[in-house]
């Protein structure tokens, strides 16, 4: 980094990445703001507070000492593990499903701290596992056990998507560690047999009907295939250039379901058309492979591990939001990063920004190992 | 042979998979970028045509209803600014407080007041619920200014029927009301859903409901997902119907409805020179204005319950016996037949014919035809039918227009019978006998006929042409001339005319003027054969017989023909004759007419809208015990045009007297 003009904890900073962040973020404000039908106060004002404390927390992460993050991954996971079976206990005893634990200040939702803690304590267990032993059980079942106790506690909630998420970061992680090829084929097949009996044993009746619809949403107009339905006349009557700013009728005229939150992208390309879907594209295309060179740049397996399972988490929120919103996944709730309203999902993809933003860091002070 | 795993050779996998990894987000990326051109370019028009048709709902506005005219251009059904108030459910936060509120101004009964509770719990969403409709404007504002205070409540402007003589016009026009589920299923048109829309549901209405129904209107609005109206788009006007204009005289339709008074029956005045119809009155009715807004179902049984059944268009479909209203109509073919109208016969009291007596009325001694006309004397025509035969009879019975089925646009009409022997023998299998020619040429046995073809009969002999009845007003052409010798038709109109004004059976209806004479017959039906002789005043009044009268006027140069038929009358003369002298007298002399009229309404205690409107609070008192009061009906100012006092102002002769026929 070669930037003088700037004071240097500033030119430290990935300015080519943080700077498209910003304006996805500042183009989902404006978003919110038309979703709100004008109104600046009721979406895009806190939407843009958030960002700015939550990016504030992501520059307090970047400077986390490496000892500190290294030591911490097993208590940080244990804490958040206790937070999650806190939060089954309160939900148990006050007969509801309870996803948050509220702190006073503040209402924590432990199972999203959980997507960047399953990576962390991975990246830390194969950091310390030897090479050597990488292929034997030992290198799996350990971290089966640290993807399934969460993941578990997170689906009995129930809450599908989260327990995707964080068993898919779990997985890449894995993949990243090097362990067999053919476990993951075998997974995979196994996988394929167990998606049937999943579906008719495991799924809710809503979920079941979820995956129905997704098959064939106009199946049900005004039931479940709705919302997918009003999605694709959404971003299919914008166009090219979209019918402008303010002016989309779908989310105004409250045919389109969550047009704040988890159909953000469809509210967006119907008054901005495909450039606006490209732009939000071209944006996560930017923030994963920068989060793609950290890693490959990385010094060690720990720091490697991490940042390409951090990347993956934020990877798997878009690929997922956008696709449902499309039509080529089944409705399940994941809100798009950086666009949608909400402070979880903004906190969880900060933090996994601020630990990429770490990473780096660590990285440029202790010298590539490409370059060394 | 593998190589140990060393963390060489773990970077090369992380490397590799890595490269994996990112190559499936990217083309995950380009799969999603794909997606959306797809959604956004290829499939833009059709998502398009989705997004706009979930944003704009286009409602139906129902068209203005062609009016139904008079031969003066007067209206007998038009269309009034209704104001009437709806509520929207959904927007309705405390529709227990609403009811109370709407109920305290619009001054509703428990029952109304229950009605609307229900209607509301059924309701949903944001499909208007119909309070009240027909409202004046007095209670309109009272609930409009209170808007604030009543969401969800909606007063609105439109326009519903209006027939300003109600019962006057019941069965000559009909009524709308909206579409049944067979009409819906018959033409399924969003039109026929749309709330406010009425059709024709009987008689005018029904068989010119194309013409009068007009093109409706359309209002696009722009509409939330839940169906609320976010702003209107544009408005496309509705084009009212055609008007259609018919022969009848708005203001006599009237004044023969209200001159029947309580009678049951039916005045019919054509022009006997071209047909039209003039006035078609059949009595007691019911109010199309009260069917228009959705007939209640007390008003409902209270008119089929009644014995003179007012939902029946006598006119059309009341089959009477003619009675001796045929006589001159057999004097017309026996003078035909050659028969000398000098010729006496002299009545004993009656006809032997075998070994049964056939009776007269009295013992009239020498007749000869223009004396048995006058006197109404039956051994006379049943002396002339035997000698002559019947068939001549018969002949110029259809000649003249009984048993005939007119072209009408009417949905119905009864046409009775003319019977001859091959009728006999196709009906009961049995020959026609002497006795059946005796009974018919007075008018009883199997001959039928309804007061429509009286009124034909008569109109054909006043004028002498083969007069058939029209009801649209259009070109007029005088009816061609029969090619009987008029004289003949002379000697009848005189035999007609001393019935009327000289030694006659309806000497008391003389016409009220030195220098306009009526001429006519009457004629007194069984309605069923007394062992105690006449059905009079000592029976019950479903028993009397009918009285039937038929007329022409004036005497030397007849332009109106007619029948007036009262049912249970008890005779021609004592009944039917004098409403047609009133009839014909308020033609002539408006003034002297309505004094008449309003003589007699004041003894029967009002109008007949009055009488209807009161016997209507009346049922349904007795009926519920709960006091229901009837619609108001506000006199509007066009009313005034087709009432019968109408004519006094206008003072307008020509309007009373039809156009000169056009020369032959």
């Amino acid at each position: 980094m070669s930037a003088t003009i700037l004071p240097a904890p500033l030119a430290g900073l990935p300015w080519r990445v943080l700077l498209p962040l910003t304006l996805l973020v500042a183009f989902g404000a404006a978003v919110l703001y038309s979703a709100a039908a004008g109104d600046f106060g009721v979406y895009a004002e806190s939407h843009l507070i958030r960002y700015a404390v939550f990016l504030v927390m992501a520059l307090v992460i970047s400077v986390l000492p490496r000892e500190l993050v290294q030591r911490g991954a097993y208590p940080a996971y244990a804490v958040i593990l206790v937070m999650l079976i806190g939060v089954e206990a309160i939900g148990g005893i006050s007969g509801g499903s309870q996803r948050w634990l509220d702190l006073g200040f503040v209402r924590l939702q432990p199972s999203e701290l959980m997507k960047p803690a399953i990576v962390l304590v991975l990246a830390r267990f194969y950091s310390a596992l030897p090479a050597s032993m990488t292929e034997s059980w030992r290198a799996l079942l350990p971290a089966a056990a640290l993807v399934a106790v969460p993941v578990g506690l997170v689906l009995l909630q129930p809450d599908l998507g989260t327990g995707l998420a964080i068993t898919f970061g779990g997985v890449v992680t894995v993949y990243l560690a090097g362990l067999p090829g053919r476990w993951f084929a075998g997974g995979a097949l196994a996988a394929l047999i167990a998606a049937p009996l999943a579906y008719f044993f495991a799924l809710h009746d809503y979920q079941r009907q979820r995956v129905l619809t997704f098959l064939d949403p106009e199946s049900d107009p005004l039931g479940t295939g709705y919302h997918i339905t009003q999605s694709k006349i959404a971003i299919g009557s914008g166009g090219i250039f979209g019918k402008g700013f303010g002016n989309g009728s779908q989310s105004h005229l409250d045919y389109l379901p969550e047009p704040h939150t988890d159909f953000v992208f469809a509210t967006m390309a119907e008054e901005w058309g495909l450039i606006g879907g490209l732009f939000t594209l071209l944006v996560f295309g930017i923030v994963l492979r920068w989060g793609a060179t950290v890693a490959r740049r990385a010094n060690d397996r720990f720091t490697r591990l991490l940042a390409g399972g951090l990347t993956a988490t934020i990877f798997f929120y878009a690929a997922i939001n956008l696709s449902m919103v499309m039509g080529l996944a089944p409705v399940v709730g994941i809100p798009l990063p950086f666009m949608s309203h909400g402070g979880t999902s903004m906190m969880t993809n900060m933090i996994c920004i601020g630990s990429l933003m770490m990473i780096e860091r660590w990285t440029r002070r202790e010298g590539s190992s490409r370059l060394g | 042979m593998r190589q140990p795993l060393n963390s060489n050779l773990l970077n090369q996998t992380f490397e590799r998979r890595a490269f994996v990894v990112g190559a499936v987000q990217g083309g995950i990326g380009l799969l999603l970028a794909a997606r959306m051109g797809y959604i956004a370019v290829a499939e833009n028009e059709k998502y398009e045509i989705e997004a706009e048709s979930n944003r704009v709902n286009l409602t139906l506005i129902p068209p203005r209803r062609g009016w139904i005219l008079d031969r003066n251009g007067a209206p007998l059904a038009s269309n009034r600014a209704d104001f009437r108030i709806d509520i929207i459910p959904e927007r309705t936060p405390d529709p227990q407080a609403t009811v109370t509120a709407l109920s305290r101004l619009l001054k509703f009964s428990p029952d109304e007041t229950q009605d609307l509770r229900d209607r509301l719990a059924r309701a949903a969403g944001f499909q208007p619920v119909p309070v009240a409709a027909g409202l004046d404007y007095n209670t309109f504002a009272a609930v409009s200014v209170r808007l604030p205070d009543l969401p969800g409540v909606v007063p609105q402007r439109g326009f519903s029927r209006f027939y300003p003589t109600g019962p006057s016009v019941g069965h000559l026009i009909g009524y709308v009301g909206a579409a049944s589920r067979e009409e819906y299923e018959a033409e399924p048109s969003p039109l026929l859903l749309t709330p406010g829309f009425k059709l024709g549901k009987d008689a005018l209405e029904k068989q010119f409901e194309q013409t009068l129904r007009g093109e409706p209107g359309a209002r696009r609005s722009e509409v939330t997902a839940s169906g609320r109206v976010v702003r209107d788009l544009e408005t496309r006007e509705d084009v009212q119907g055609k008007a259609i204009q018919l022969t009848i005289d708005g203001p006599l339709q009237d004044y023969a409805a209200r001159r029947l008074g309580l009678e049951s029956g039916s005045v019919v005045v054509m022009d006997c020179r071209t047909g039209d119809l003039l006035c078609l009155s059949s009595m007691p009715s019911f109010d199309p204005n009260s069917f228009s807004d959705g007939i209640g179902r007390l008003e409902y049984q209270m008119l089929s319950a009644d014995e003179r059944v007012p939902l029946r268009n006598k006119v059309l479909r009341g089959l009477y016996p003619p009675g001796s209203t045929l006589k001159p109509m057999a004097a017309m073919a026996l003078l035909e037949a050659g028969v000398d109208p000098d010729e006496t016969v002299s009545c004993g009291g009656g006809y032997r014919l075998g070994n049964r007596f056939f009776r007269c009325l009295g013992r009239h001694g020498p007749m000869t035809m223009h004396t048995a006309i006058a006197r109404s004397c039956n051994t006379y025509f049943y002396t002339m039918a035997h000698r002559h035969g019947y068939e001549v009879i018969a002949a110029m019975a259809r000649t003249l227009g009984l048993g005939e089925r007119y072209d009408l646009p009417v949905a119905s009409q009864s046409y009775g019978t003319v019977p001859d022997a091959a009728w006999k023998q196709r009906r009961f299998g049995q020959a026609w006998t002497p006795s059946d020619s005796l009974n018919a040429v007075i008018g009883q046995g199997y001959m039928i006929a309804n007061p429509l073809q009286l009124a034909v009969m008569a109109a054909c002999i006043a004028s002498g042409r083969k007069v058939r009845p029209r009801l649209m007003a259009g070109k007029q052409v005088a009816a061609p001339r029969f090619a009987y010798d008029p004289d003949h038709f002379e000697r009848v109109r005189q035999g007609m005319s001393e019935v009327v004004n000289g030694a006659g059976t309806a000497v008391r209806s003389r016409l009220p003027f030195p220098d306009i004479m009526m001429g006519g017959k009457t004629g007194t039906a069984q309605v069923r054969s007394l062992a105690g002789g006449r059905g009079g005043t000592g029976v019950p009044w479903r028993y009397r017989d009918h009285g039937l009268f038929v007329f022409f006027a004036p005497v030397e140069q007849p332009i109106y023909a007619g029948a007036v038929v009262i049912e249970h009358g008890i005779g021609g003369s004592r009944s039917a004759a004098p409403v047609a002298r009133d009839v014909l007298t308020y033609l002539f002399d408006p003034q002297k007419g309505l004094e008449a009229l309003h003589a007699l309404e004041a003894e029967w205690g009002g109008t007949a809208q009055e009488r209807l409107a009161r016997s209507y609070s009346g049922f349904a008192a007795a009926t519920t015990g709960a006091d229901v009061p009837p619609a108001p009906a506000d006199p509007v100012a066009h009313m005034r045009l087709v009432d019968a006092e109408a004519r006094l102002a206008a003072e307008v002769p020509a309007g009373s007297q039809p156009a000169e026929p056009a020369p032959e």
